[in-house]
């Protein structure tokens, strides 16, 4: 389908009434930006939608979004004593802290991952009984998970506080709204790309979750990235294991490592782009295969 | 002269059948890609709606709808009317042809898109209804409408997934119903919920009619496609007809639908007294989709028979239910009797059947004053629909009632 130059999402009420022309359209299709525009309030329903669901009916509600990363911090901080990564870490920094700094970027990403890899299979009516701007649907997930992300950010901060543990650290405050952006970048390529693959290939539910748990691991998430030892340079191609890089950096006053950064970076701009583009050239098909 | 809204050139949508890409697995498109990876790219772009293994679902569709029009599209399952609506819907895209709405379009393919189970009714109004295009304001301002029209004011902070499938239904229509769109494609939807909820569906789509929305409306129930629709197009095999009056469509549709009372009357089943050559040979009737309060006329075939005594025929009519809600017979028509001998036509003619919309069978039963000789369950069917039988816009459904009386009442 094309769209005039003045073209109207169906169903706009706000918007003027044009012309829709609906016609087979072939190769490469341009993001409609328009629309995504003039449907934002979707966008947030959606995501609302997500975040509501997610706790309700739990009894502790929101509080699972501070226990389950307190859990995980607990588990690995102890793994991490016994296989003895905690030497690894730069001196002064609590493991827990170090642990809770890397997790917090990859509990976000696993949710790319997983929950924006599946949005479209797990919601076929979406795709097959309306119309409305798909990308949306991966998108809305990573957006519900920035909540999860704001509350682990305090209970960071708090742990800080626990240990001791303030550094003051300029450079880190300014480059935390930029490691954030390139977050959600690069969430938002892996979940475009993934969510349309796995409604062109079923076989992508199964490996999902083990594309997770892999990335987990290369990503350094749960424990120093130093154990790699000269490795390190290879692990960096992932873009994932970078960004949680930086965010140690950031918050832990580590060095910083730009090289890492900037191919981080590229990747991910490239993997969004990507994710993008190919996601509009398979959504057309997504109703008939859905 | 109002404006064409719905212009529609040569519509087709194709369907890869096998080779569908979802069946096509991971394994099997790395190693075709592995082997030849050029073609495979090139591939990609190119035409395969020309296969043998492609199947049209729709091909060649052309038609307008002006402004105000209600528009039904009515034929048998598999037909393509679903794919038409899609198409329309943007949901998928057409092969080839095009298509040009103006105005804003909103479609219907089912009741409660999106509804989440966990969510209470309050909040899946508000889901559902920007699911459907409304924006915030305009659901806020609404909401008081829609919790009125879908009467689950008492519940609406508990869940949906708690909700009886009526309210569920219920709720759902009642969000789809408050949109104001300028175009809408509607399928099937109002085949849920009980009949007094039918009901009250039918009458808020009549009142969008009035409204001078256009619609585009799909449904199998020609009940519904008689009480609202203006004009009807038949789809069959993936073909659009032409524009036709509604009661032509229905007829032409009945036609498609066919059935098994195709078999000529003296080869249908039937019970005899004695075994012999079948004694009903034929059925005629004058028309097969009348009106509520329509008349019709049969003529009987009775085949040369020789028995003594005075011969009486009966015809009853039942309903889909089963239910047989009227006889005609011979008795009835003066005592009406005859003598058998050679082959004979009897009529039978009813001036009037104010019957509530359906389908009726017809039963014959011939009897020779003490045995029945002959019965035959099923001698035909034909179909009566909507018709303004009390000259008040209204009359019964079937599933209120089996027949149309007048009535006075007083205050």
């Amino acid at each position: 389908m094309e769209y005039q130059a003045k073209d109207i999402p169906v169903a706009n009420y706000s918007g003027p009434s044009d012309e829709l022309v609906i016609r087979p359209r072939k190769g490469w299709i341009a993001v409609d930006w328009r629309e995504l525009l003039s449907h934002r309030e979707l966008l947030l329903f959606l995501i609302w939608r997500d975040v509501k669901v997610k706790y309700k009916q739990a009894i502790l509600g929101m509080a699972w979004a501070v226990l389950v990363p307190i859990f995980s911090v607990v588990i690995f901080t102890f793994i991490g004593k016994f296989a003895g990564f905690t030497d690894r870490v730069q001196a002064g920094i609590p493991y827990p802290v170090f642990v809770f700094a890397g997790l917090i970027p990859w509990i976000f990403f696993q949710n790319a991952i997983s929950g924006g890899g599946m949005s479209l299979v797990n919601q076929q009516n979406l795709l097959s009984k309306i119309y409305l701007p798909r990308l949306f649907m991966p998108a809305s997930t990573i957006g519900s998970s920035l909540l999860d992300m704001a509350i682990s950010f305090c209970v960071l901060f708090a742990m800080m506080g626990f240990y001791h543990f303030i550094t003051p650290n300029l450079l880190g405050l300014l480059m935390l709204p930029v490691l954030l952006v390139l977050s959600f970048i690069l969430a938002l390529g892996m979940a475009f790309t993934l969510s349309a693959l796995t409604v062109s290939y079923r076989d992508l539910r199964f490996l999902i979750p083990f594309l997770s748990q892999i990335l987990m691991w290369l990503s350094a998430a749960m424990y120093p990235a130093a154990i790699f030892k000269n490795y390190q340079k290879y692990l960096a191609v992932n873009p994932i294991f970078g960004v949680i890089d930086g965010y140690r950096s950031a918050l832990l006053g580590q060095p910083w490592h730009v090289g890492q950064l900037v191919t981080a970076t590229c990747v991910s701009l490239v993997l969004f782009v990507f994710g993008l583009f190919y996601f509009r050239r398979t959504e057309r098909r997504f109703a008939d295969i859905a | 002269m109002s404006r064409t809204v719905i212009t529609a050139e040569g519509i087709g949508k194709a369907y890869r059948l096998g080779v569908q890409e979802s069946r096509q697995d991971m394994r099997e498109q790395i190693m075709t890609f592995l082997r030849t990876p050029l073609k495979r790219l090139r591939k990609f772009n190119e035409d395969w709606s020309d296969g043998e293994d492609t199947f049209w679902a729709l091909k060649d569709v052309n038609f307008e709808v002006k402004e105000g029009e209600v528009v039904g599209i009515i034929g048998r399952n598999g037909a393509g009317k679903s794919t038409l609506l899609k198409v329309l819907s943007r949901i998928t895209e057409p092969t080839e042809g095009e298509a040009r709405m103006k105005g804003r379009v909103s479609s219907l393919l089912e009741v409660g898109t999106g509804f989440h189970p966990e969510l209470t009714g309050r909040e899946n109004i508000f889901l559902n209804g920007a699911i459907l295009g409304m924006k915030r304001g305009e659901i806020k301002k609404k909401f008081d409408q829609i919790v009125d029209f879908s009467e689950v004011a008492k519940f609406l902070d508990t869940p949906v997934k708690r909700y009886s499938s009526g309210m569920y239904v219920r709720l759902a229509f009642a969000v789809a119903a408050h949109l104001e769109p300028e175009i809408m494609i509607v399928d099937e939807v109002l085949a849920v919920g009980d009949a007094a909820f039918q009901k009250k569906c039918l009458g808020k789509m009549g009142d969008v009619v009035k409204e001078g929305r256009t619609i585009l409306f799909v449904s199998h129930s020609m009940d519904a496609v008689a009480s609202l629709c203006g004009t009807v197009m038949v789809v069959n095999g993936g073909r659009c007809g032409p524009r036709v009056a509604t009661d032509e469509g229905i007829k032409q549709y009945l036609g498609l639908v066919g059935d098994t009372s195709s078999l000529p009357l003296a080869e249908k089943p039937r019970t005899q007294h004695k075994k012999r050559a079948p004694i009903f040979t034929g059925l005629k009737m004058s028309n097969n989709v009348i009106p509520a309060g329509g008349g019709i006329t049969f003529e009987v075939e009775i085949s040369d028979l020789h028995e003594p005594g005075e011969m009486t025929c009966g015809l009853a009519l039942y309903n889909e239910r089963n239910q047989r809600v009227c006889l005609f017979h011979t008795l009835y028509n003066n005592n009406m009797t005859f003598r058998g001998g050679a082959k004979k036509i009897l009529t039978c003619e009813i001036p009037s059947l104010p019957l509530t919309a359906g389908q009726y069978h017809v039963e014959l039963v011939l009897s020779d004053g003490y045995h029945e000789l002959e019965r035959v369950d099923r001698a035909d069917k034909f179909q009566i629909i909507y018709g303004d039988v009390l000259g008040t816009g209204k009359i019964p459904n079937h599933r209120q009632a089996a027949v149309i009386l007048p009535c006075q009442w007083r205050e």
